[in-house]
């Protein structure tokens, strides 16, 4: 690669700002949790005792916390599976009709626009106990419906909001996929007598396969931390803890528990679980990086 | 030209206001979570306040909910910019208390700043919350609530039931028939159930909700609901739950619509919430009703304890600041300010005089369902089990309690051992608290 | 000769616009609900057709305080958009001058800056909040501007896709420019910047969706209303003590919440797409 030589202080402008903002922002408080998390404090910082590991042993050893652990694997796993498989299909049948890709696109892409948070909201007023149209179907179908004691239908209505908003991201990867593969594979499988069904699961399927695999990993990611905003307006992380996931926890522990070691030492850890998802998301599909 | 002049002058006579009151005035910060009509009202305090001398300013600010506005000033505090005063809701009463040296107890403030202030003057079942075992005001009840009953009176008349009962086992038999006859399809609903149905219902009993007299008697308090008749009475819910007498409807306020919209005949509420129910019953007869309890437990029901919110003054602020803080305290607490909070928002009145004065303006015979929470509060003097909770990293003891009812009327778990779980979960923060205080 | 078949076809439409039909189910009711009087809404199931209110509701809440806020949406609403720009805006423009000195010089500690800078890729604010929130408090940028967007720009996202693109330039683009005798900045400016319109394009869609749609960290660091924005007021509507939740004017300020990222996807949906995919495949 060609470069500009004989610019010594030239690179260094061009990063001051971000490395500015990084250092203050990232470095020094991601310094600061680590520290925090090997001390007990009270809430004013009047007094704090060093306690080595004590923070991650009572983090490892609360159920609570494997609880969530739990939880945020199957919500993870749910939204992922729900919103891809979902997306596939739709991006399937976009890619197959003749006319209004295009407009299927545009009608079915706006959700990604929508807050997790104000996503929350739209499906908890449809879901809620004594108003939501959803609930008074259910319970004219005999199922009661009440996310706020039953924590299953606490977790679907966080998995239906999550999904909905996840899905128009994943349709269009699949359809960007599906597209780019080569009309002439798929006619040469159909003039081999390929019925539609066997051409998808034998020609492209494992075409879509890395897309795939980026868009699980894109949406852990979204279901690790954006969630946050649809758990937080709807469920608070109820009812008894069933939609408490991690992230969600480092939040209640810190800022409603004022419990700065444990909420630090948890920060830590999520750390080096999410270093490890990156790492592993490199790995496996290089330069495709998207929060 | 004429124009001219008057906005020179207006200009002028503006400068001079703005001098003279920077010059003149001590701004004092006060903090509150009271948003809409409450803070209208909060404004309004202060403004008198402030017209009434020129000596200080009190500058009220809406800082979000009560935990968003007690973690912005335990944020601000550690970033030395603390409030003078700030309203921390009564959970959070163990924490600010523990914390020494960053708050300043009111006995102590108006003692050090010469204002009269004596103590007998105030409610002991309200004050006795956010006093030290010693009787000393740590700080300055604001506005207080406690838990009442609501009842649907057109869903019990359908149901043949003319009077709310005042036990747990004769509302039990009152709350069949109403469902029985299908007057109603739920029986009773609960908002705050920790508050209503285990903190309120040990108060209510006499019984302890934990050690060390709630707390109050030092920071080694542990929790005691699994092993009195609390369980008991979580229990009765939970069968109640079975043939639709109870229904559990949310950890906060969520229960509300169902009693408004007449699925439930019954409400247990907080006082405060009159107001909301006054508006939302528009289409049937309610009554304001004493929480139950229960005869097998207890002859005489005790007083119930309190919900809401107190002033705390924070440390580090100048001399000149804290006089004004013991004179706005005392204005706050004066019977005609105290008189018009109480009447205006549905809150406790926290003196004597406050109270006597609402009587003498008929305040309670044009507003009936008014006095119920004041009797309830104040028939009885309060005991160690009455006075209130004060327990380190109550707010997280809370939740721990409420998810663990939720376990219960979800069915994840039995009654006992749900019990039992809160109350583990709960002595592992109390100990945690104890260490991060010691 | 076509693999298609008629009958599959219509399958494919009617599949299709179920699920659109479906997915918009959520923002209808919304805005049926929107158009009702609280106490309509209260008297039973919510409703599926407009209330007596029209766009009252809508113009209640643009106009007077939302809630128990003591601010009305219109500043609300001002308040996102500053910060969704400001975010957009502040990342890209970062972004692009520090991929631009990691790809086009040469310098000691070149690849410890791409390092340092590549590391918080790896943690969203989510992630160290607490700490982030006491460096915030500690240098007074709570309840401002500031203190709402640098935070979220310090993730090196932007420029790690810069990078990418940047790495794609014809090494002879700058050959040639360093023959006319043009210097970093020229460079910069007459040829990489024409050259990234779509990628900035792109960049700008996510970024503002990114910064508009953010929850936490607004949660945590606006207790006063003159800086809250549109997404936090709706938890703090629902949230409002001793009261019911005000479902008429909560839809009415989601609708508002979630109009202009749509209407910003919807009309730069070319970008979107393109910044999406090509950026990430």
């Amino acid at each position: 690669m060609a470069t500009f030589q004989r610019h010594r202080l030239t690179p260094w402008i061009l990063l001051a700002p971000q490395l500015a903002v990084i250092a203050v922002f990232f470095f020094w408080p991601a310094a600061q949790a680590i520290v925090q998390a090997f001390y007990i404090e009270d809430p004013f910082g009047l007094g704090h005792e060093f306690v080595w590991f004590e923070n991650f042993a009572r983090i490892f050893t609360s159920f609570e916390y494997l609880r969530a652990l739990g939880v945020t694997a199957l919500f993870s796993v749910s939204v992922a599976v729900g919103a891809m498989s979902l997306a596939l299909l739709l991006a399937v049948q976009a890619d197959r009709v003749i006319h209004g890709a295009h407009s299927y696109k545009t009608l079915l892409i706006w959700p990604y626009a929508v807050a997790p948070a104000v996503a929350g909201v739209l499906w908890m007023f449809m879901f809620d106990p004594n108003l939501g149209l959803l609930s008074a179907g259910l319970e004219n179908l005999g199922i009661g419906w009440n996310h706020r004691v039953n924590g299953g239908q606490a977790m679907l209505l966080v998995i239906l909001a999550s999904i909905w908003k996840q899905m128009s991201y994943n349709f269009v990867f699949f359809l960007a996929g599906l597209q780019s593969i080569p009309k002439s594979l798929l006619e040469a499988a159909a003039i081999d007598g390929a019925g539609p069904w066997r051409r998808f699961w034998t020609v492209t399927f494992p075409l879509l396969s890395p897309t795939s695999f980026f868009l699980l990993v894109m949406n852990s990611v979204y279901v690790f931390f954006e969630t946050f905003g649809t758990i937080d307006a709807t469920t608070g992380g109820g009812p008894g803890g069933a939609t408490r996931t991690l992230v969600y926890k480092v939040y209640e522990d810190g800022f409603e528990g004022y419990d700065l070691g444990s909420s630090a030492a948890q920060s830590v850890i999520l750390l080096i679980l999410v270093g490890l998802l990156t790492l592993l998301q490199f790995r496996y599909i290089e330069r495709k990086v998207q929060y | 030209m004429m124009r001219f002049t008057t906005s020179t002058l207006a200009l002028g006579v503006a400068c001079a206001s703005v001098s003279l009151s920077a010059h003149a005035a001590t701004e004092i910060e006060w903090w509150h979570a009271m948003g809409g009509e409450l803070g209208d009202k909060i404004d309004e305090i202060a403004e008198e306040f402030n017209d009434s001398q020129s000596d200080y300013e009190i500058k009220p600010s809406f800082r979000g909910d009560y935990s968003e506005t007690m973690t912005s000033a335990i944020a601000a505090f550690r970033a030395d910019e603390a409030p003078a005063i700030v309203q921390i809701f009564e959970v959070g009463t163990a924490t600010m208390m523990a914390a020494e040296g960053a708050t300043y107890p009111v006995h102590e403030l108006m003692n050090d700043h010469g204002a009269d202030f004596d103590p007998d003057a105030y409610l002991p079942a309200v004050t006795g919350y956010y006093t030290s075992s010693d009787g000393d005001m740590l700080s300055l009840p604001f506005n207080s609530s406690t838990p009442v009953v609501y009842a649907n009176r057109d869903i019990l008349a359908e149901a043949g039931v003319d009077d709310v009962p005042e036990t747990w086992e004769e509302l039990g038999d009152v709350l069949t028939q109403v469902v029985e006859s299908d007057a109603a399809s739920c029986g009773m609903t609960t908002t705050w159930p920790s508050w209503i149905q285990l903190e309120n219902f040990s108060a209510r009993h006499d019984i302890p909700f934990a050690s060390e007299e709630n707390g109050f008697g030092g920071l080694d308090a542990r929790l005691q609901i699994n092993e009195t008749a609390a369980v008991d009475h979580i229990q009765r819910l939970k069968d109640w739950q079975e043939d639709d007498r109870f229904r559990y409807d949310g950890r906060f306020d969520e229960a509300a619509p169902a009693f408004y919209t007449g699925r439930c005949a019954l409400l247990m509420a907080s006082s405060a919430s009159l107001a909301g129910v006054r508006a939302n019953a528009e289409d049937f007869e309610f009554s304001v009703n004493p929480l139950p309890y229960s005869s097998e437990v207890i002859d005489e029901p005790q007083n119930s304890i309190i919900g809401g919110a107190s002033l705390w003054v924070m440390r580090g602020k100048s001399d000149e600041e804290y006089e004004g803080i013991a004179e706005f305290f005392s204005y706050l607490s004066s019977p005609e300010v105290q008189a018009d909070w109480h009447q205006f928002s549905g809150y406790l009145p926290i003196t004597n005089a406050a109270y006597e004065l609402s009587q003498e303006q008929n305040f309670y015979e044009e507003n009936p369902g008014t006095d119920v929470s004041i009797e309830q509060m104040t028939a009885t003097e309060p005991t160690e089990n009455s006075k209130g909770i004060r327990l380190g990293n109550m707010v997280q003891i809370r939740d721990v309690v409420e998810e663990e009812l939720e376990n219960i009327f979800s069915d994840e778990v039995e009654v006992q051992e749900g019990m039992d779980n809160a109350v583990e979960r709960s002595n592992d923060l109390l100990e945690r608290f104890q260490r991060a205080n010691s | 000769m076509r693999y298609r078949r008629r009958g599959l076809d219509i399958t494919s439409h009617t599949l299709l616009i179920l699920c659109v039909i479906v997915f918009f189910l959520p923002v209808w009711m919304a805005i049926v609900a929107a158009t009702h009087t609280q106490s309509s809404l209260y008297t039973g199931v919510a409703p599926f057709w407009f209330g007596s209110e029209g766009f009252g509701n809508f113009l209640a809440v643009l106009s007077d305080p939302v809630g128990r806020l003591g601010t009305d949406a219109t500043r609300l609403l001002v308040n996102s958009t500053i910060m969704a720009l400001g975010i957009a805006v502040g990342k890209i423009t970062i972004a692009i001058l520090a991929a631009y000195a990691i790809v086009f010089f040469r310098f000691p500690f070149r690849m410890l800056c791409f390092w340092a800078i590549f590391i918080t890729l790896m943690l969203p604010v989510e992630v160290r909040i607490m700490p982030t929130y006491k460096v915030v408090a500690g240098l007074g940028m709570l309840n401002s501007y500031t203190g709402l967007i640098l935070p979220l720009i310090a993730s090196a996202t932007a420029t790690f896709l810069f990078r990418q693109f940047y790495l794609t330039v014809p090494p002879e683009l700058l050959e040639a420019a360093r023959v006319d005798g043009a210097g970093p900045w020229r460079f910069l400016r007459d040829i990489l910047l024409p050259l990234s319109k779509t990628n900035i394009a792109a960049l700008f869609v996510i970024m503002f969706l990114y910064g508009w749609n953010q929850y936490l960290w607004p949660l945590l660091i606006t207790t006063e209303s003159d800086y809250m924005t549109v997404v936090i007021s709706l938890k703090r509507m629902l949230t409002s003590a001793d009261n019911l939740v005000p479902w008429h004017t909560v839809t009415a300020t989601a609708l508002l919440a979630m109009l202009p990222p749509v209407i910003v996807i919807v009309l730069m949906q070319r970008y979107f797409v393109k910044g999406l995919v090509d950026t990430e495949k």
